[in-house]
Formats: structure tokens, C-alpha cells, sequence
């Protein structure tokens, strides 16, 4: 999907602080200068391109739920069958090939410690794949609201 | 999950959850559409009310209230940064002795660059590494260039390192901690 201008300007304005308020699209248009309407589309049309996630929080992981970064070593051939296998998992969030001997990378979430325990215990059954279990001990920086590089990605 | 055991986020909105049980599970049911994104309608606070047995301005206030005491912690648009072509994303992994993990954690979170940075135990002898730092970059080789800086800038030389570029995305989305799949 090719941004324009003003899609650029609302993804470098409102990647943190959203309007709380009745009506929040038509705060963002009177700062962009367009209409409320127009303000929606345009968030309806850059998720259905999945530039956007969504549009709402970013919970705090440590407050939010029990959380837990996990590895796999899959031999490459199975590498996208085990993936599939993974993303059946309840909860989990992210999962990424990565280059390495530990080359599956997923982070599964719960609403507490014991059921995210209880759901890797069934995944590494399913799997029958060592798996590195790595969880947070202290984060020093979590930010993936950073200022987009335009220039770069053009 | 039951309402008990998620007391905290109750007790950071009081003027909502006092208001009795119907208010309490409304909440909960909150945070759980809201794990999933606004409606993109003109009023969606009033839609996630609808959705939840609160009213618009109870919604309003618990999210405001999350806010302030940092339950969420961002509330915005959330982009995926591969689909605008952030597609070089390294995971670099350092095995730092154990009394300076700390100090050159906060150290390169505070680099441009470094988007996550924390700590992780290590798992011997499969994994040496307790601390993780991920740059989101264009291209490979401007990624590559920036690690060299890390080590440069940071004296890094001595400390072993490994750089894991992702190759593939197969599921990338906002934690579900109370929602269901």
C-alpha cells in the first residue's frame, strides 16, 4: 500500500495518545484538517493493508498477564509446519523464523503464570522439540512506538 | 480467568467498579474487547459501552484511569513495522557478565537505534546469552552498520554476540492476555 501525506502525518502523530474523548476520530481531523469520516477510512484502509495492528492500547506486559519469550530449534524443512503447530497454541502473540540453531521465536500469553505454564508444558508434548523458555527479568527499554524513518523507506 | 484474580485493574478505576458487580464485570469485558482494537466508528467508546454494560463516560474514565497508573502504557495507532518496510529486524543477544548487565542494559536503551532492549536468564549450554537488544532497520547492511557502532561506542569488543535477523513473520499482533483466540 502506498501512503500518502496525511496518512503519514497520522501514523507520526497519534502512534501514542489517542483522543479519549466522545469522539475521538473527530479530534484527530480537526488537527489534520480533514473530516471525521475521512480520518476513519483511512484507518479502516491502512489496517485491511495491515500497516496497522489496530487502533487502541498497548497494554503494560508485566500488569497485563503473564507473558514468555520462547525458542524451538526445527530442523528447516519442518520449519513451517511447526509454525502452523505453534500459532494453534493458545495465546500466542508473536512468532518469527529467526537465523540461527534456535530458529523459531514466538512469545505466548495468559492470564496468569500457571495456565502459561500448563499451555508451553502441551506445546513442547506436541512439538517433542527442546525449547528455550526465557522469561523477562528486567526490561531496560520496550518501545515500538518509535518515529517512523519515511526518508529510509522510500 | 475469573474477576478475582484480576483485582488490580478493578481497584485503578474505583469510581466505575464501586458501582457493583454489574460495573466490576463490565470492566473486565472491557479489557478484553479493547485487547482487540477501537471500532473505527465515530463514537467508539459509546460502542465499546454497548459491548460491555458500561456507559460511554464510565469507558472513558477506566481508560483514562488505565493510562495514568500505566496499565496501558501506549494508546494509539499500533504499526506493523514490516508492512511499511522495516524488514531487516535483528534480535542481537550479548552474554554479559552478570554485575554489568545492568548498567550496559540501560546503556544501549538508550541508543536511537535499539527499539527493545532487556534481560533474560540464560539456559547453559544451549543458550550463553542474558541480554537481548532488537534493531528495527530498512536494509541488512544499515543494520549491520549500526551494531558495529553498538560495539564501537559501547566497548563491546570482548563481549560474545550473536545476531539473529528475522526471516519470516508468522504471526505478529497485540498480546490477548484475557481475550480468547
Amino acid at each position: 500500500m502506498r501512503l500518502d501525506t496525511t496518512d503519514k502525518q497520522l501514523i507520526n502523530l497519534f502512534q501514542r495518545d489517542l483522543p479519549v474523548c466522545d469522539r475521538p476520530y473527530e479530534a484527530i481531523a480537526r488537527q489534520l484538517g480533514i473530516a471525521e469520516e475521512e480520518v476513519i477510512e483511512r484507518l479502516q484502509s491502512l489496517q485491511d493493508s495491515q500497516v496497522l495492528s489496530r487502533v487502541g492500547p498497548v497494554f503494560e506486559h508485566s500488569r497485563a498477564g503473564a507473558s514468555l519469550l520462547a525458542a524451538v530449534a526445527v530442523p528447516d524443512e519442518q520449519l513451517d509446519l511447526v509454525a502452523a503447530t505453534v500459532n494453534r497454541a493458545p495465546g500466542v502473540n508473536h512468532n518469527y523464523a529467526r537465523e540461527h540453531t534456535y530458529n523459531l521465536w514466538f512469545v505466548m500469553t495468559a492470564p496468569d503464570e500457571d495456565t502459561l505454564e500448563e499451555r508451553l508444558d502441551e506445546l513442547e508434548r506436541q512439538l517433542r522439540l527442546p525449547m528455550l523458555r526465557l522469561p523477562m527479568v528486567e526490561a531496560y527499554h520496550i518501545d515500538l512506538g518509535f518515529d517512523i524513518d519515511w526518508e529510509s523507506l522510500s | 480467568m475469573t474477576l478475582q484474580q484480576c483485582p488490580e485493574y478493578l481497584a485503578m478505576v474505583p469510581e466505575v467498579a464501586s458501582t457493583g458487580p454489574v460495573s466490576a464485570w463490565g470492566l473486565f469485558r472491557l479489557r478484553r474487547h479493547l485487547e482487540l482494537g477501537l471500532p473505527l466508528t465515530p463514537r467508539p467508546y459509546e460502542a465499546l459501552a454497548e459491548k460491555t454494560g458500561l456507559s460511554e463516560q464510565e469507558v472513558i474514565i477506566a481508560i483514562r484511569q488505565w493510562q495514568a497508573h500505566g496499565l496501558i502504557k501506549r494508546f494509539g495507532l499500533v504499526v506493523r513495522h514490516r508492512a511499511l518496510g522495516y524488514t531487516a529486524n535483528a534480535m542481537v543477544v550479548w552474554d554479559v557478565p552478570e554485575d554489568q548487565v545492568q548498567a550496559l542494559g540501560q546503556a544501549l536503551a538508550r541508543t536511537s537505534y535499539v527499539t527493545l532492549c532487556y534481560q533474560r536468564p540464560r539456559r547453559l549450554p544451549d543458550w550463553p546469552y542474558n541480554l537481548f537488544c532488537m534493531i528495527h532497520g530498512v536494509d541488512r547492511q544499515r543494520v549491520l552498520r549500526q551494531l558495529k557502532a553498538l560495539i564501537e561506542d559501547h566497548g563491546l569488543e570482548q563481549i560474545p554476540h550473536a545476531v539473529l535477523f528475522s526471516t519470516k513473520a508468522y504471526r505478529q499482533r497485540g498480546g490477548r492476555y484475557v481475550s480468547h483466540d
